[in-house]
């Protein structure tokens, strides 16, 4: 069931990634990215992970799609032209990848028995969070407010003198 | 005979249970599983699409006794059949795409929207093990759903090839994505208070009487009131409700994102709409107003259903009211309001919450939670300078 389910949604997930990197038109190519991250919760879904799911959809297609939608609106003025597929993606996308298996395979943890997982529920992920991993959290917090202060200063308009 | 209390409020629970009795035994496990799904997909279905032609129905009466007209009166007793003349003629009306539109994207955009909303309805518990889709996460994944509307509502615009579409929904998605914040945030002193994202921890949390008959609903408190409003607001935002309906203000472009729209897919859009109004008026429900609990103890004989469709009823004619009384508010108004006011005050409530929590929910606990609410509210008035905001609008031009 399980075995059957992980085919299925990795072959919807990999359908619309691929539609996300070869689509010509830019805009279904992003939309298409978008659907593709749900693909990706679902996966967290079938581990059990719900958590991180939601959170999948709820950051990515609700927030990064949205912003990925509007930059290619606000920034490109040839948005419903075609274009063509560029073989230097596939360098770029084959060298992450190579890099990655590398990575991957260079861990010693994977060789050990993975522990039963237990399901895992928001309370954990919150204590995780907040006990655990506070400092990076914070790390993180003060990061995006530099970044939010300093989009705003990028936009902000000079006062007439 | 003698119905207890209790079959009558589990009566749709034993119902499923006598329809699935049939498919026991005889057929697989799975298959008696999906069964049940089904059935819980099928009633939030029928319940809602009913709802929905109900209120369709009593808003225009409703506004019709507001501003001194009939209102729909027609169509069977009362004009309470007008949902089936104007469903036949969404039906039969012609379906127009634009010549330029991009057609998938544009056919696309009212399934989804639709889909976003009924999805949400899914994790609202309706009455007592009543709950549709029992996920640990319930609040998360509402909020999860509710957020692909946006890119729905731009795929419409987009979609549609048309000037005021586009704008419509770039207006649209601007307001959302600002409301969103305090909608959330206003929602976390609860799931902080209840340590859980469950609704049915939420409701359960809400079900004890202080005194014996103060239900212990936390839109009693200081907070929650806060909250409870803010949350509202956010909520009429949300739906694209008067006075924020400016992404399809008429008088301005035509009709927003779904201008290039005709016939049912209009009417999907319509739909999704008092969809996306209920599911959030059910969420108001859950959080604040105690759920699918009575009011009072001694009125729990009546099916905790019948509660759970009473408040949202009374939330449901709230929004109506609303419609019936604010005029349309501006763009910069708006957004003023949301990053100004409505997202401090969202955090103010936050602290208020855990104060209220810290105190061990006692009268100087709700006394200091109320104070810190008011003082942050007299300071953000003095501050934000509201005489100000309502001066003429100057306008800026692109050189």
């Amino acid at each position: 069931m399980n075995t059957a389910a992980f085919a299925l949604i990795a072959i919807f997930t990999i359908t619309f990634a691929l539609a996300a990197a070869t689509n010509p038109r830019l805009m279904h190519a992003a939309l298409s990215f978008a659907v593709m991250y749900i693909g990706i919760a679902a996966f967290f879904f079938l581990l059990g992970a719900e958590f991180v799911g939601l959170v999948q959809v709820f950051v990515y297609v609700g927030a990064v799609a949205v912003l990925i939608v509007f930059t290619i609106l606000l920034t490109r003025r040839d948005v419903g032209e075609r274009h063509e597929f560029k073989w230097g993606g596939v360098a770029v996308a084959i060298a992450v990848f190579v890099g990655l298996v590398w990575a991957i395979l260079k861990t010693t943890s994977i060789a050990v028995a993975p522990p039963v997982a237990k399901a895992l529920t928001v309370k954990q992920v919150g204590e995780a969070l907040m006990v655990s991993y506070v400092w990076p959290l914070l790390c993180v917090g003060v990061l995006l407010t530099a970044a939010l202060i300093g989009a705003l200063i990028l936009v902000m308009e000079d006062k007439p003198s | 005979m003698r119905v207890s209390v209790e079959a009558v409020d589990q009566v749709f629970l034993h119902l499923k249970q006598w329809l699935l009795s049939f498919l026991v035994g005889h057929v697989p496990d799975w298959v008696v599983q999906v069964a049940s799904s089904l059935l819980n997909i099928g009633t939030v279905l029928g319940v809602f699409l009913t709802l929905f032609a109900l209120i369709s129905v009593l808003e225009r009466k409703i506004l019709g006794r507001m501003q001194n007209r009939y209102g729909p009166n027609r169509v069977g007793p009362c004009g309470l059949f007008q949902p089936v003349a104007d469903g036949i003629k969404m039906l039969i009306k012609e379906d127009i795409v634009p010549d330029r539109a991009d057609k998938v994207v544009h056919f696309l955009a009212p399934i989804l929207i639709a889909a976003a909303a009924i999805l949400a309805l899914g994790v609202i518990p309706y009455g007592r093990n009543m709950t549709p889709f029992v996920i640990d996460g319930g609040i998360l994944f509402f909020f999860a759903v509710g957020s692909t509307t946006e890119l729905a509502v731009f795929m419409a615009g987009w979609g549609s090839n048309n000037k005021f579409s586009l704008l419509g929904a770039m207006r649209a998605i601007a307001q959302m994505i600002s409301y969103e914040l305090p909608l959330i945030i206003t929602v976390l002193p609860v799931v902080m208070v209840v340590g859980s994202l469950n609704p049915d921890k939420i409701v359960f949390a809400q079900k004890y009487y202080y005194f014996g008959f103060l239900p212990h609903w936390f839109v009693l408190t200081p907070w929650g009131a806060t909250a409870f409003i803010l949350f509202f607001v956010s909520g009429l935002v949300e739906s694209n409700r008067t006075p924020f309906d400016v992404p399809e203000g008429e008088s301005e472009i035509v009709a927003g994102h779904m201008t290039e729209y005709s016939g049912f897919k209009y009417a999907t859009f319509f739909m999704a709409e008092y969809l996306g109004m209920f599911a959030v008026s059910g969420l108001a429900v859950t959080l604040f107003l105690g759920g699918w609990h009575a009011p009072l103890p001694w009125l729990r004989f009546i099916p905790s259903f019948v509660w759970f469709f009473a408040k949202l009823s009374v939330l449901l004619f709230v929004f109506i009211w609303i419609r019936g009384t604010l005029p349309r508010i501006r763009v910069d108004q708006m957004m003023n309001l949301a990053w100004k006011f409505m997202l401090p005050m969202a955090f103010t409530c936050l602290v208020s919450a855990a104060v209220w929590y810290y105190n061990g929910r006692r009268v100087a606990g709700w006394l200091w939670s109320f104070a810190i609410i008011a003082v942050v509210y007299v300071i953000l008035s003095l501050f934000l300078d509201t005489r100000r905001k309502f001066a003429p609008r100057t306008y800026r031009f692109a050189e």
